[in-house]
């Protein structure tokens, strides 16, 4: 089950992609696709390369080795952060990182598509009727609609979540990389955002990192398992789970770490 | 709300741009007049408020602690006293064409780099351009190398010092130690005359008033957001689409440009201008007077700059070995007791007023305040292939 050639319709294509730290391959000769409007879900144990991937792909981390395509030709290696994210790709960390000292709404406006996010651009920015519906429909989708006027310092864990996938949303992004979104997380609160992401998914490629395998079985159609910076197999998620590596993997670090895969 | 904002600020303005110097223009005689001295010392005190509201954008807004403000007031300063300096002429001591200092330091012609600064129109631009281009070369270089937090605040100390030792020799030709000083006219006016200095008074104020016009218009706009939001999480910014080294570079220009002209208005009224008002110390200093204002509201600064220069013209006059204890007890006191400074402070005491000059605030249910000194980032990373 391993990743044959990219399709024709790929959002993001990475071929043989390496990436080092000190001699140390995060990422060792990587193939991966993912197709327009689908919902990935990678896993892996400590230090399979996830997040690995997700750096390479936004630009935080440079491959030696591979091409990152994204869309039909373009390469994203060698660009910078925010040129990437201008493009159409998003990424919401696994910590949340909102801004603290602007209003709920102030952290949506901030990240909404504008032609020009340069400087002299953003300063005669104002917002127009459409990005304000824009905002409002975010607002909603996310149930902060109450919170908008409020500081996102003082939101509550799950909610800053929240807001932070809905700044990723208005950013316009066509590819959208989430990690560990549901880390810390109440079950209810857990609930809302696998239903978050599906809605999400209807417009716009999502690739999720995440570690808890009931969340997995709820949102997957496919999942990837990263192992020691390669993929190991992929395929539904209850193929996966059976397959012999991916147990031999996860089983061999330790039978009751909370990651692994229960049948 | 916003009427009741722009009726105080412009009480305000009126206050200090017509009042003050109509006061001044009483007869002396009359329970009202505001003595030469007080109107000139304020004027002084208006060019500080200038600068220190650079600060606030780059510091209290985007986070980001220049330490090296003198360097960008200096440069103002010098580009001006040498224009001041060509027009003594040969009424200085020596009779001499060439300044005083030249002649005693045996340079027998003007330097070539002294000679467009005869042009009044030169000077002017020169204000503008030399602190800014420097702030942008030296910006473009620290902030695309990511070099941020304390590395960055140790930098532009270190470009205080440079510019300090570079200016205090004699062979460059700016009056070493001493500076620039013995200006008889600005612009043809004759410096000694009260019209004259309530002309400059009167420039100050103005320019603290566009001053402030620029820095809300800067701050009220989405680019003022992005400066917050660079404060809170630089990383999120930048996977928001913007640069931040960008929206860095061009408040650092922007503080730069406002200190440099802060620097011009400054030499006429003050008459001298010396490497030791562009060192490391007069630099820190400066940073004090925005931290004990209020970073992060605009107001803050002004009230600072002025504030703590009248506080100072006051107790060195009866008591000056007291003085340099009262600026380190204001400072500790600040950095322990009021991080949001005066103004911050009274925002949050009189919440009615927060309506006034409120552009954002910090974190009022605990959490995350800003730290008042920038806290060590992750080691900074080189330029990106």
């Amino acid at each position: 089950m391993t990743v044959g050639a990219a399709s024709q319709g790929s959002i993001i294509y990475l071929e043989d992609v390496t990436v080092e730290y000190d001699g140390f391959k995060a990422l060792n000769a990587l193939n991966f696709f993912m197709d327009y409007k689908e919902l990935r879900v990678v896993i892996g144990p400590n230090g399979a390369g996830k997040t690995t991937l997700l750096d390479v792909i936004t630009g935080k981390a440079q491959p030696s080795a591979g091409r990152v395509i994204f869309g039909k030709s373009t390469d994203l290696v060698g660009r910078r952060e925010n040129e990437i994210a201008a493009l159409g790709v998003g990424r919401k960390f696994q910590n949340p990182s909102v801004f603290a000292n602007l209003t709920v709404r102030e952290n949506l406006e901030l990240a909404l598509a504008r032609p020009s996010k340069g400087v002299l651009a953003t300063i005669r920015a104002r917002l127009d009727g459409v990005q304000r519906t824009r905002v409002d429909a975010t607002l909603e989708a996310i149930g902060l609609t109450a919170e908008a006027p409020l500081r996102a310092g003082g939101l509550s864990h799950g909610q800053k979540q929240w807001l932070e996938i809905g700044m990723v949303i208005v950013q316009d992004a066509e590819l959208l990389l989430v990690d560990e979104p549901v880390a810390g997380m109440t079950d209810e609160e857990t609930e809302k955002t696998g239903r978050l992401l599906q809605d999400v998914a209807r417009e716009r490629a999502v690739l999720v990192i995440e570690h808890d395998m009931e969340f997995v079985r709820r949102i997957a159609r496919t999942v990837t398992v990263l192992h020691e910076g390669s993929v190991l197999c992929e395929g539904p998620v209850d193929e996966v789970q059976k397959d012999e590596r991916v147990l031999e993997v996860y089983l061999g670090r330790s039978r009751d770490e909370p990651g692994a895969p229960h049948a | 709300m916003r009427t009741r904002e722009r009726w105080v600020l412009l009480a305000a303005a009126a206050v200090v741009v017509l009042v003050l110097p109509a006061l001044n223009a009483l007869p002396k005689g009359s329970p009202l007049h505001v003595s030469d001295f007080t109107l000139n010392l304020f004027g002084k005190f208006l060019t500080y408020a200038i600068l220190a509201l650079g600060i606030d954008l780059i510091w209290g807004y985007a986070g980001v602690l220049s330490l090296g403000h003198g360097v960008f007031f200096g440069l103002g300063a010098y580009a001006m006293g040498m224009h001041l300096m060509l027009e003594i002429g040969t009424q200085g001591v020596y009779r001499n064409v060439l300044p005083d200092f030249m002649v005693w330091n045996r340079v027998t012609e003007l330097p070539l780099f002294w000679k467009p600064f005869y042009s009044a129109w030169f000077t002017l631009l020169a204000v503008v351009v030399v602190p800014g281009v420097v702030a942008g070369i030296f910006g473009f270089l620290t902030f695309r190398s990511r070099i941020r937090g304390v590395y960055f605040s140790i930098i532009t100390q270190a470009l205080a010092l440079c510019a300090w030792l570079t200016f205090n020799r004699n062979a460059m030709n700016l009056g070493g130690t001493n500076g620039l000083s013995g200006f008889k006219t600005i612009f043809g006016f004759p410096l000694n005359e009260a019209a004259t200095q309530r002309g400059l008074y009167v420039a100050s104020a103005i320019g603290l008033c566009l001053a402030f016009l620029l820095c809300r218009a800067i701050v009220r706009s989405p680019a003022g957001k992005v400066l917050v939001a660079i404060r809170d999480s630089e990383t999120r910014v930048l996977f928001c689409g913007y640069s931040p080294a960008a929206f860095k570079l061009f408040v650092f220009v922007v503080s730069a440009v406002l200190a440099g002209v802060a620097g011009a208005l400054y030499v006429g009224q003050v008459g001298i201008i010396t490497p030791a008002r562009i060192g490391v110390l007069p630099s820190i200093e400066m940073i004090i007077w925005v931290a004990v204002g209020g970073r992060g509201t605009l107001l803050g600064p002004v009230v600072g700059a002025v504030g703590v220069n009248w506080l100072q013209s006051l107790l060195t006059t009866h008591y000056p070995d007291l003085w340099i204890l009262v600026l380190g007890g204001m400072f500790i006191a600040v950095v322990l007791f009021f991080p949001e400074g005066v103004v911050g402070t009274l925002q949050r005491a009189f919440g009615r007023f927060r309506r006034v000059s409120r552009d954002f605030r910090f974190d009022q249910a605990g959490g995350e305040r800003p730290p008042l000194l920038p806290q060590t980032p992750p080691p900074p990373r080189g330029p990106r292939p």
